[in-house]
């Protein structure tokens, strides 16, 4: 047992973090340095406390660890934290991600600078918030205040059309939220209590599940993001600044996933088990669909930001497929497309950093000057595109394997994605790396710079290390994971078995 | 031992890879500032950019393939020795490892690490070396070390040498992985990570548009084919529950019989199966309809296409057939498809490669259609033959790119045939190494090709596949139009006058860097045959593959029976193709052009490549665009935005516009309304409606 409440330290330590930022005013240079600098540290030491987590971690329990529990609002609702397999992972995502976005924001920020780095910091509360609360009305406040700095963050210091994308962004994702909450309640007058653990062993009535289900859909799908829902998501990526669409590619689509691992499927899994067809369609549809849409993009943020849809569809075709392979590979691709996606949109920044344009037009030929750049480049490349020896490969191949044991069309179309992504990943790195370099503006061109390599190297270390050896990853998630299988496959079968029988 | 045979390129691959990332880093300095030209804006540098794309095409692009001159980069000459020591010292283990495995039956299996762990799912990093894999081994060892040292001397003018190592070493690392994995996923990873050394490869030249080209080319089409391949991989985990050789090989008799109901199709297991993976082989074997990518890969450098491209790479997807032959001969449906395939693949490249002029592509296309020999004997159940023509064919069509590369050399980067005529005088090392290669492609007595060759037309005949006849029959003539186009470019390039007379007084021969390479390969291409034969399409099969392969168990019997007038129309067709090459280049060069002419049709359908890349692009490149295009502009754009947020915020904006509009603030406007109300409400309740 832990002697201090690690986990609520690793939440709240950004918040902490974010006030010592607002309490050191001023806006002159040297009062901007210091709310880089603290909010640096801020967020490494959140990482190292976050590493004391795994460290601790037994991996062969399935239950919840680290828990804390106190008395909070009324009697049923109460702060109440912990994490398991599933949820570990994005915490330590997260808190591995954010030290990289606050690096890339070093110089491409330059006004308002403490709000900026203060609403960073509070986003990474809520987000390890999210991943970490076990009561709904907990979990609910930090999914949906999340929103708050991420709307801020694409509307203060977007891009030209940024008041249109975050509010499309806030709209299209509270519209889903609002559905979200009534179902809290109805699970709530269901079972009594907001206590997740509790939740997730008490039963609900079919008919209940069903709504409940399309409740918590409607705002998880939208958040992952989900055909045909997408759509705000390449306007927010487009808009917003780089660090913001690294936390929005890496972290927060991230919260969909988790979502349908936590709540829909172990709380429902008879309404998980009739609508599998209906996520299997959409899914597949997404990938294909917006693959072939980020074929046609002339914009390079919007053209991950498609490829990321793509790639959410291979995370929730393989949690619904209910195998072990299927929602492993989905717990492990959310992790991988965290490490790629985010690194991919790094890497986009440091051109526009450069020459404020994201035009794939615009480029072309940047080998020439920038020969790190085009390894990295290459290499994320691949891991998007899915190369075996990149991380990429494990989650796509394992939620394709999971799949085809239960939907052997839907394995079948997804597995077109392997073909499309191919094509639009390696064209736009054709068009905006190889090539002669022609073009004036870009002759002058300069390569990485410390402080860019910084950020992108361990990212290449880990998408190599875990396209070798997935097996801290896959080990960390896969007792929490099988008993989440088992569990569903027993409420499926049972069901099953009482229906024959009558 | 294995280990360091598959670890060592690897090595040097890093290694000449760091040489050349700090090489390069030290030409291109860091930093996040751009100086703009003057005061422009950054508004002005986006306009400049988007003016200069109309430029973009014509100009800028040499079209030898050497980049601008530039100093060769630091560390050239250590990086190549580096990578191909280590080469040769991985091929000389690869060589003891054949003796061991092959003659002293110490097969082996190393894991390494585990790799993928979840539920069922068990996949380890595994070397595996049984017979099958050490001729694998030494094939690619031995060709790939012989390329490295041959591109010391080829790539001697280009700047980015160290890169180019790092890449040929990465290749033949990964091929290592492939040959030697011991599971689908391991060999998955082999695939790809060759696929993706290709595509650096074939990009190496990365300032020539078309060199980008073909490398996204040859990249998505073998994806095309991985599609098949990743689902292959699939299903089997699905029906045995494992991904390890052993057990699926263990398990394949129990599955016969077995349907999978695969998108409304009641198809017998092992059959789909092995159909979805014989696709990956397509891909990676440019078999017919996945072909296309072969020819255009070409824009690599030379001794790219000699070691990807016509020695190992591509004869991976005949490998993965001969590791998975006990599930092929359990399926004899998807052996009639694979030998359908590879007969096809014989035949069809065969009458392209006749009036191709570059002389790379010719090589190419006749790579293409040995690749289809192969899978003839692999469609027959006659594994090892079809491997000891991977063997075989390893050395002479690595000798004749290379041979080819030599010319290329000698005539500064010229490779249209047409422009070349009357070279034996200049350059006469590279004609008799040429000649030999040709000899022992077309199947000449006692080379290496005639034993390999002859026993895949001969299994053929003898097998009992339904296609057996037209595998045959189309191997055969094959087996002609093969010495007719061979010879062909020998006359064209060494005989004759010559065409160019600025480009022949200049040409002369390669430096000893590449005479090496091509004369050992020379040698190989004679002696790799009758040694041999016995052990691959003989009475020593037994004996030496033992389980690594899994052969029909009659055909090397009824090979050695069938006629002898069969067994004696290759070597006919050779010399008829010879006789005819002969006639129309030497003794009447004006035959060709008259046939040109007086058949238009044939001939451009030929020269066009039976249409097959304008095919592919009107039903496949352009819809997707097109669909693409129109998934965004109306799918997204209109549908999905119109109808939802946009859309909604939209009607609320009406709706309020309206609301205001009627608070026009008149006072006259209110009491207008209140009046129509109130009459309106009298009227309800005097017809009674509101009154129950």
């Amino acid at each position: 047992m832990t002697t201090w409440p690690i986990l609520s330290v690793t939440t709240f330590l950004p918040l902490v973090g974010a006030l010592i930022v607002y309490l050191s005013r001023g806006d002159d240079e040297a009062s901007r340095r210091n709310a880089r600098w603290i909010a640096l540290w801020t967020t490494l030491i959140t990482f190292a406390v976050s590493v004391i987590l795994v460290m601790r971690f037994d991996p062969s329990s399935a239950d919840f660890q680290f828990v804390e529990k106190a008395n909070w609002l009324a009697t049923g609702i109460t702060y109440h934290m912990g994490v398991d397999g599933i949820s570990l992972p994005l915490v330590i995502l997260t808190t591995a991600i954010m030290p990289f976005c606050i690096i890339a924001s070093w110089k491409a920020i330059t006004n308002r600078v403490r709000e900026y780095m203060m609403a960073f910091l509070i986003l990474e509360t809520l987000m390890v918030g999210t991943f970490s609360a076990l009561d709904l009305v907990l979990f609910y406040l930090f999914f949906e205040g999340g929103l708050i700095p991420m709307f801020l963050i694409i509307g203060v210091w977007g891009g030209p059309r940024r008041v249109y994308a975050s509010f499309k962004f806030f709209l299209y994702t509270l519209l889903g939220s609002v559905l979200m909450l009534l179902a809290i309640m109805a699970l709530y007058w269901n079972g009594g209590t907001t206590d997740i653990p509790t939740l997730m062993h008490t039963a609900v009535p079919r008919s209940l599940q069903t709504w409940a289900w399309l409740a918590f859909f409607a705002s998880f799908a939208v958040k992952m993001p989900m055909w045909p829902v997408h759509t705000w998501l390449p306007d927010a990526h487009v808009e917003a600044p780089t660090a913001g669409s690294v936390v929005l590619a890496a972290i927060l689509l991230k919260m969909g996933g988790y979502g349908f691992l936590r709540f829909s499927l172990p709380m429902f899994p008879l309404a998980s088990h009739d609508f599998a067809p209906l996520v299997f369609t959409l899914s597949a549809i997404a990938i294909i669909y917006t693959s072939l849409v980020a074929l046609m993009q002339e914009d390079m943020k919007k053209l991950i930001a498609y490829s990321s849809v793509a790639h959410m569809g291979f995370v929730t075709m393989g949690i619904f497929a209910g195998t072990m392979q299927g929602v492993a590979g989905g717990v492990f691709q959310m992790i991988s497309h965290g490490i790629v996606s985010g690194a991919l949109f790094l890497c986009v920044g440091i051109v526009y950093d450069r020459m404020h344009t994201r035009e794939i037009a615009a480029y072309g030929g940047l080998v020439n000057r920038m020969p790190l750049y085009a390894l990295t480049f290459m290499v994320f490349t691949m891991a998007n595109v899915g190369l075996p020896g990149t991380s990429g490969f494990v989650g796509e191949f394992m939620t394709l394997l999971g799949t085809f044991k239960v939907s052997i069309p839907t394995a079948f179309f997804a597995t077109f994605g392997v073909i499309l992504s191919a094509a639009y990943a390696l064209w736009l790195y054709r068009k905006v790396v190889f090539g002669a370099l022609v073009k004036p503006s870009l002759m002058s061109m300069k390569d990485l710079t410390f402080r860019e390599c910084v950020t992108l190297f361990p990212l290449i270390a880990l998408t190599i290390l875990f396209g070798v050896y997935p097996k801290p990853v896959l080990d960390m998630s896969a007792v929490s994971v099988q008993q989440l299988v088992n569990n569903y496959n027993t409420a499926v079968t049972a069901v099953k078995a009482a229906a024959l029988l009558q | 031992m294995v280990q360091a045979i598959v670890f060592l390129p690897l090595l040097g691959a890093i290694l000449a890879g760091l040489i050349a990332l700090f090489g390069a880093h030290a030409r291109n300095p860091s930093g996040d500032e751009v100086e703009h030209h003057g005061d422009h804006g950054h508004g002005d540098a986006h306009a400049s950019a988007a003016h200069d794309d109309h430029g973009h095409d014509d100009h800028g692009h040499d079209d030898h393939g050497h980049g601008p001159v530039e100093p060769a980069a630091a560390g050239s000459r250590g990086a190549e020795l580096i990578t191909t020591a280590l080469l040769f010292v991985s091929a000389a283990l690869s060589w003891m490892t054949l003796v061991d495995v092959g003659f002293m039956h110490h097969d082996m299996r190393i894991p390494l690490l585990p790799w993928i762990l979840s539920g069922d799912l068990q996949v380890y990093w595994t070397l595996r070396v049984d017979t099958l894999t050490a001729v694998m081994l030494v094939v690619v060892t031995t060709v790939s070390s012989l390329v490295h040292l041959y591109s010391i001397g080829y790539m001697d003018e280009d700047p980015y040498r160290p890169r180019f190592f790092g890449y040929l070493s990465l290749f033949t690392f990964a091929m290592l992985m492939l040959v030697t994995a011991d599971n689908l996923v391991q060999l998955f990873f082999g695939w790809e990570g060759v696929g993706l050394a290709s595509y650096l490869l074939i990009g190496f030249w990365y300032q020539k548009p078309s060199a980008n080209a073909a490398a996204i080319k040859a990249f998505v089409v073998n994806r095309v084919g991985d599609f098949g391949f990743a689902l292959g991989i699939f299903a089997i985990f699905a029906l045995v529950g494992s991904t390890d050789f052993e057990t699926i090989f263990h398990q394949a008799p129990s599955l016969t019989g077995k349907t999978v109901d695969f998108l409304g199709w009641h198809a017998d297991a092992l059959t789909l199966t092995c159909l979805l993976l014989f696709m990956g082989a397509m891909g990676k074997s440019a078999q017919f309809l996945l072909h296309t990518w072969l020819p255009d890969a070409m824009e690599g450098p030379t001794p790219v296409s000699a070691l990807i491209h016509a020695a190992t790479m591509v004869t991976a997807g005949v490998f993965m057939v001969a590791r998975l032959s006990p599930l092929f001969e359990l399926a004899p449906n998807a052996q009639a498809v694979v030998m359908f395939f590879g007969a096809t693949t014989a035949f069809f490249a065969a009458t392209i490669g006749l009036v191709q002029n570059d002389i790379k592509r010719i090589v190419a296309y006749s790579t293409c259609s040995q690749l289809g020999y192969m899978f003839v004997a692999m469609g027959a159940g006659a594994y090892s033959v079809g491997m000891f023509h991977l063997f075989t064919h390893a050395f002479f069509k690595a000798l004749l790119f290379l041979g080819s590369g030599s010319v290329i050399y000698a005539m500064h980067h010229e490779q249209d045939i047409r422009n070349m005529g009357g070279l034996w005088k200049k350059i006469p090392y590279t004609y008799a190494v040429m000649v030999v290669g040709t000899l022992a492609l077309t199947g000449f007595p006692l080379t290496a090709g005639y034993f390999s060759k002859d026993a895949i037309i001969e299994s053929a005949y003898a097998s009992h596949n339904p296609f057996a006849m037209y595998g045959f029959l189309m191997t055969v003539v094959a087996a002609g139009l093969t010495s007719f186009y061979s010879w062909r470019l020998i006359f064209k390039t060494f005989h004759g006058e010559p065409h160019d007379e600025h480009h022949y007084e200049a040409a002369h021969e390669a430096p000893m860097w590449i005479l090496i390479p091509i004369g050992v390969l020379a040698v190989g291409s004679i002696v790799a045959g009758f040694p041999f034969k016995e052990l691959f399409a003989g009475h020593g099969v037994e004996e030496f593959f033992r389980e690594s392969v899994k052969m029909n168990p009659h055909i090397i019997e009824e090979m050695h029976h069938i006629p002898e007038t069969i067994a004696f129309l290759p070597t006919v067709m050779m010399v008829l193709g010879f006789l005819v090459s002969y006639l129309f280049y030497i003794r009447r060069p004006y035959l060709p052009v008259e046939l040109a002419n007086t058949q238009p049709m044939l001939y451009q359908f030929l020269l066009n490549k039976w249409y097959f890349d304008e095919l592919y692009d009107v039903i496949f490149v352009r819809p997707a665009k097109w669909i693409g295009y129109q998934l965004w502009k109306k799918g997204d754009g209109f549908i999905i935005d119109g109808f939802g947020p946009d859309g909604i915020s939209a009607r609320v904006l009406d709706v309020t516009r309206n609301v205001v509009k009627i608070q026009t603030g008149y006072l006259y406007h209110y009491a207008f309304a209140m009046l129509i109300g109130a009459a309106g409400l009298i009227t309800w309740f005097m017809f009674g409606f509101g009154g129950q």
